[in-house]
């Protein structure tokens, strides 16, 4: 199963490393959520799949899976909601600003502005 | 921690403390906190000067970076006591008189008196320091403190320009001595300046030996403002007149001529260094004497004398190397020329030090420092007309100052080399004593014009008024008693020769010693009519001739135009290195984040593919894994389509949808992979996230309906399909080497033990690695903060400023060209800006109509 | 955000709510043993406000609870902060939780956890977090 994960976890990056270099705003913050799955899945593959029941106690087992993936995958999940709520914020700000979402146009754009002010 | 270590450290100490005593005593003047530290300084160290006359030196050592053979060794001995006297006590008049010049009012004294304390920190390290690798370190925090002061004035350009000029050239002259230093380790393996004396003769005949004694020359040429490193220090002038009185006339500058002291055992000897220290100096010498007579600012006139005197003491250092070669008697003679440079060393620090204080006092008083619209000064400033008479004289070589001995023994010493017979001195030989006394003439001329010009002659029209008069008690006490130190040096001048310059020239000459013999440092005042002292009357014979007519023939400088001067080829090569760095620099960084992306990848490419392929530990596992269920099969291949469909849709709700297909897929890979915990924050968060995205579509319809897909582009698709390659490769590769044991064994063992939890992953966050968790909420609350201010804290387009908020990279863009312009807007060549820049230029004058049009 | 006119999902919700904030409730007592804690409580409990605010509207979500989330992010940092601080007074390392067991009325044998105090501080912080960016973007408008 490892290595059926390890090509996902390659597919998953490569679909977000394209996203992340497309010109469109909303597909870049798309690409890093999709960046942040791959990493997890890595994180979760590293440690080997079902070496044990779930890591909890008491539960009459002798084996776990490894747990501290999963804390670390855990506070990822967290985090990457923050930072994905902030640069889809940032994006829709952004067109509400400059009436794009376009990488290359927000450039143009904010200088179209400065070329008013001469 | 000797008593050695903190009298060097206290001013460090005093200087991260000062602002807090600020902070208790407001109304205490920070500059008594420096005087009196300065002179319990400048005590001590009198305490330490009888043992150091007895020939025995302070040596104290601190182990710092034992691992690369870095110790903070001290080594007091006669030359650093010397410079460190002249530092103390200099620090302690320049720190008097700065209470009266700084204005207690300025917010900014802090910084002032915090600089200089450093400063004085440093320059003591400088010379007390036995380790070249510290000594590198405080030579270069001496600059930095140069800048800093310089700089003080930092809303005026010139003060700017100068900071930064000084800073160039010292910083530069550093690195060449640090890679002097670095090679002088290579030959001798120590870093040690007494190892290194003893090292001796074998590291002459090194190959790196010329390579070495260049770089550390070139450092302390470009420190001690030596032709043609010399251009900072005029433009240094910017600074307050007690930072020019201390530090660029009295102790930073003389840091080289320590350092070419310093050096001296271990070069002298050698022809190079004869040379380009003699010849170094007397061309600096006759340079700046000439220049010092067109100038017409008071200070700028004291900058090129400074910049004469030092040639003049780096000419003797020069001249005094030929002690090694010499034996008995002869010998002797060449070491008084070591003993003049050092009584001349100590001369040029009072006189030049009063100097600069009374031209600080009158700048006070009138407002003014041209020499051209001063003038009849003396009746109403009679006291600084009197110093000021002192130290010009002592400077001019008069008798009977103790600038007159000096000079009378430098003229001897110059005479010397006439019969020296090494190093094809019977021919080349004449050139130092036609030089030097074509530079004393100057000399002469500048120190007369200095006076006269300023206190002499007719009153101006803007000078009638009555308020000038002489200066407070406080800034005209350090001028007297400098000015009274220069008189009594040449009257008494065994007060220092025996207990100050003997000692400080064993040391420099450790031959002397070495042989049993004693130098006798006896100077007199009337030594008979030697060839000095008709050199001496000749100089003022033509002296008083050229100042006579100095209106006339002065006229000869404007034939030299300033365009083609070193300064000028400064500016020109610093604005050239700019703009290519600039254009260099735009081939790469072209504003693109994207483009920023495919490097950092490309690196990450290379870097993790390299070392994958290369290293021989690294093993891929294909086989013996988990089993895997026919659901799992579906989820798997479903997450892949779901994924790879993500760039295909055209419309942007069936992309976000599909993202939010892997995230709930993803759900269900944690709970077959036996994470409960995972698989329940996913599911929320995923909820959470998809809502909050059509959310923010909802309010931009025509977003909605805008249909666009992803243009397909070859290189992106490359780095993509080529980061997922590698990916796959490092899974791999992890899973099939495993040389270290889980640490997760100690969490399943310890979770119930002694955190008292069953959910190890829920003991691991909360417990084991709280702090983790506890900077990760702190995160998501910058991030909410972050999301809250964006939205609800915008600025109303009319705001002042609220330009800078929107565009913040461009305002950095402007910045910049205005940093551009005002680093060449003076004296440097404004036509030359490129195109670019004046765009920019031109771009950043209305920032404030920019912010409506954006409304 | 609009007037919800879903009259089902209206009523659902209003019932579905109380079921989901019970839920998470439970997740974040049950932290320490079993699946849940903080984290997962507090977004659980923001995803049930979240349901109300798509039923009905933010309007709705602040009159029902009438405080400024980002005062509850605030107090849950400084929770978690201050647990982690009150270590020192017992001379032990920053974070270092004490956990002992207890009898209690009604509940018979009980374990107290100090981990619980930090476990509630970003419980607070998360639904604090959350809430603030929802209502911030469903307010602009």
């Amino acid at each position: 199963m490892e290595v059926i994960v390890a090509i996902i976890v390659g597919v998953l990056f490569a679909v977000g490393i394209y996203l992340i270099l497309t010109q469109d705003l909303l597909r870049i913050v798309l690409g890093t959520s999709l960046l942040t799955h791959a990493v997890h899945l890595l994180l979760l593959t590293m440690a080997m799949l079902k070496t044990g029941a779930a890591p909890l106690l008491d539960r009459g087992q002798e084996q776990f899976a490894d747990p501290l993936p999963q804390a670390l995958i855990l506070t990822s999940i967290v985090i990457n909601f923050g930072i994905t709520a902030f640069f889809l914020v940032l994006s829709y700000r952004a067109y509400q600003k400059l009436d794009t979402t376009n990488m290359d146009w927000l450039r143009s754009e904010s200088s179209r502005h400065r070329g008013h002010s001469r | 921690m000797s008593p050695l270590h903190f009298l060097t450290l206290s001013p460090f100490l005093l200087a991260a403390v000062l602002p807090l005593l600020g902070k208790m005593a407001p109304r205490l003047h920070k500059g008594w906190v420096a005087a009196v530290w300065s002179a319990i300084l400048f005590m001590t160290l009198i305490g330490y000067s009888a043992e150091i006359q007895a020939g025995s030196p302070i040596n104290e050592s601190l182990a710092w970076i034992p691992s690369l053979g870095i110790s903070f060794t001290l080594y007091l001995d006669g030359l650093s006591l010397l410079f460190a006297l002249l530092i103390t006590g200099m620090g302690t008049l320049v720190s008097i008189y700065s209470i009266g010049y700084m204005n207690a009012a300025e917010n900014s004294l802090n910084r002032f008196y915090v600089c200089l304390l450093i400063f004085m920190g440093a320059m003591l390290g400088l010379v007390l320091s036995d380790n070249l690798l510290t000594l590198y370190g405080f030579w270069e925090l001496t600059s930095v403190t140069s800048f800093l002061l310089i700089g003080y004035n930092h809303a005026k350009q010139r003060s700017r320009y100068g900071a930064l000029k000084s800073l160039l050239i010292t910083m530069t002259g550093g690195l060449g001595l640090l890679s002097g230093f670095i090679l002088l380790y290579i030959m001798s393996g120590t870093y040690t300046i007494r190892e290194l004396f003893e090292a001796g003769a074998p590291l002459a005949s090194h190959p790196l030996f010329l390579p070495a004694m260049l770089l550390i020359l070139f450092g302390a040429f470009t420190k001690s403002a030596q032709y043609p490193f010399h251009i900072w220090l005029p433009d240094a002038m910017e600074a307050p007149t007690p930072v020019s009185a201390y530090l660029h006339s009295a102790t930073m500058v003389k840091a080289g001529l320590y350092l070419v002291a310093r050096m001296s055992p271990i070069f002298a000897g050698a022809p190079e260094w004869f040379w380009i220290v003699s010849l170094g100096g007397l061309i600096t010498l006759l340079y700046g004497s000439v220049t010092a007579v067109k100038q017409t600012d008071l200070k700028g006139i004291l900058a090129y004398s400074t910049i004469s005197q030092l040639g003049l003491i780096m000419c003797l250092l020069g001249l005094s190397s030929l002690t090694g070669l010499m034996e008995g008697e002869e010998r002797l003679l060449y070491a008084a020329a070591g003993t003049a440079a050092l009584f001349h060393l100590l001369n040029h620090a009072v006189f030049k030090g009063s100097l600069f204080m009374i031209a600080g006092i009158v700048d006070h008083e009138t407002g003014t420092r041209d020499i051209r619209k001063l003038g009849g000064l003396a009746q109403v400033m009679p006291i600084a007309f009197t110093i000021s008479l002192f130290g010009a004289l002592s400077m001019a070589g008069l008798p009977p100052f103790g600038g007159f001995l000096s000079k009378e023994m430098f003229l001897e010493a110059v005479i010397e080399p006439l019969h020296a017979g090494v190093f094809r001195l019977e021919t080349w030989g004449v050139l130092f004593p036609i030089i030097a006394w074509i530079a004393s003439v100057f000399t002469f001329v500048y120190s007369a014009l200095l006076v006269a010009r300023t206190f002499l002659g007719p009153r101006k029209k803007e000078l009638q008024h009555s308020k000038i008069h002489d200066a407070p008690f406080l800034m005209t006490f350090p001028p007297a008693l400098l000015g009274v130190l220069a008189l009594v040096l040449g009257l008494f001048p065994s007060l220092a020769a025996y207990s100050l310059i003997a000692p400080a020239v064993e040391a420099m000459m450790p031959i002397i010693t070495a042989s049993g013999e004693r130098l006798s440092p006896d100077i007199k005042l009337w030594h008979g009519f030697t060839p000095a002292l008709w050199m001496t009357i000749g100089v003022v014979a033509a002296g008083t001739l050229l100042t006579l007519t100095a209106r006339k023939w002065t006229r000869v400088y404007t034939f030299f135009p300033s365009k083609f001067s070193i300064s000028g080829f400064y500016d020109v090569s610093l604005n050239f290195f700019e703009r290519l760095t600039f254009r260099v620099t735009s081939l790469y960084m072209n504003g693109s984040s994207r483009s920023y992306i495919k490097y950092i990848l490309g690196f990450m490419l290379l870097v993790l593919g390299f070392i994958l392929f290369n290293s021989a530990d690294i093993t891929f596992r294909v086989g013996a894994y988990a089993q895997i269920a026919p659901y799992e099969w579906l989820i798997l291949l479903g997450l892949a389509a779901a994924a790879l469909a993500v760039p295909f849709t055209k419309s942007r709700p069936v992309a976000i949808i599909l993202t939010g297909t892997v995230g709930y897929l993803m759900t269900l890979m944690f709970v077959f992979l036996r994470a409960p915990d995972l698989a329940l924050t996913q599911m929320v968060v995923e909820s959470i996230s998809v809502t909050l995205y059509l959310l923010c579509f909802y309010h931009l319809p025509k977003l909605r309906t805008e249909q666009r897909a992803v243009r397909f582009q070859l290189p992106n698709f490359l780095v993509a399909v080529a980061v997922g390659i590698l990916m796959t490769l490092i899974a791999l590769a992890v899973l099939g080497t495993n040389p270290f044991e889980p640490v997760s064994d100690y969490y399943v063992r310890e979770s119930y033990e002694s955190a008292g939890g069953k959910n190890i992953v829920n003991v691991i966050l909360v417990d084991f690695r709280g702090f983790d968790t506890m900077l990760e909420i702190m995160v998501l609350g910058v991030a909410s903060l972050g999301i809250y201010n964006m939205i609800k804290l915008r600025r109303k387009a009319t705001d002042v400023g609220s330009r800078q908020v929107m565009h913040e990279g461009e305002f950095a863009e402007e910045d910049a060209a205005e940093m551009r312009k005002s680093q060449y807007g003076y004296d440097g060549p404004e036509a030359d800006f490129n195109e670019q820049a004046e765009e920019e230029t031109a771009e950043s004058d209305s920032p404030a109509k920019g912010g409506e049009e954006n409304a | 955000m609009p007037k919800g006119s879903d009259i089902f999902l209206q009523n659902v919700s209003k019932i579905v709510v109380f079921i989901i904030l019970a839920f998470a409730l439970y997740l974040f007592f049950t932290g320490h043993v079993s699946p849940g804690g903080g984290f997962i409580a507090g977004l659980t409990s923001a995803g049930a406000l979240l349901l109300l605010a798509l039923a009905f509207d933010i309007d709705t979500v602040r009159k029902v609870l009438p405080v400024d989330f980002k005062l509850v992010m605030a107090l849950g940092l400084l929770i978690a902060l201050c647990t982690g601080t009150g270590a020192f007074f017992f001379g032990e390392p920053f974070l270092k939780h004490a956990f002992g067991y207890f009898h209690l009325p009604l509940l018979g044998k009980t374990e107290l956890h100090t981990a619980l105090i930090f476990d509630l501080g970003v419980y607070l912080a998360v639904v604090g977090v959350t809430m603030t960016i929802l209502i911030t973007i469903g307010e602009d408008s």
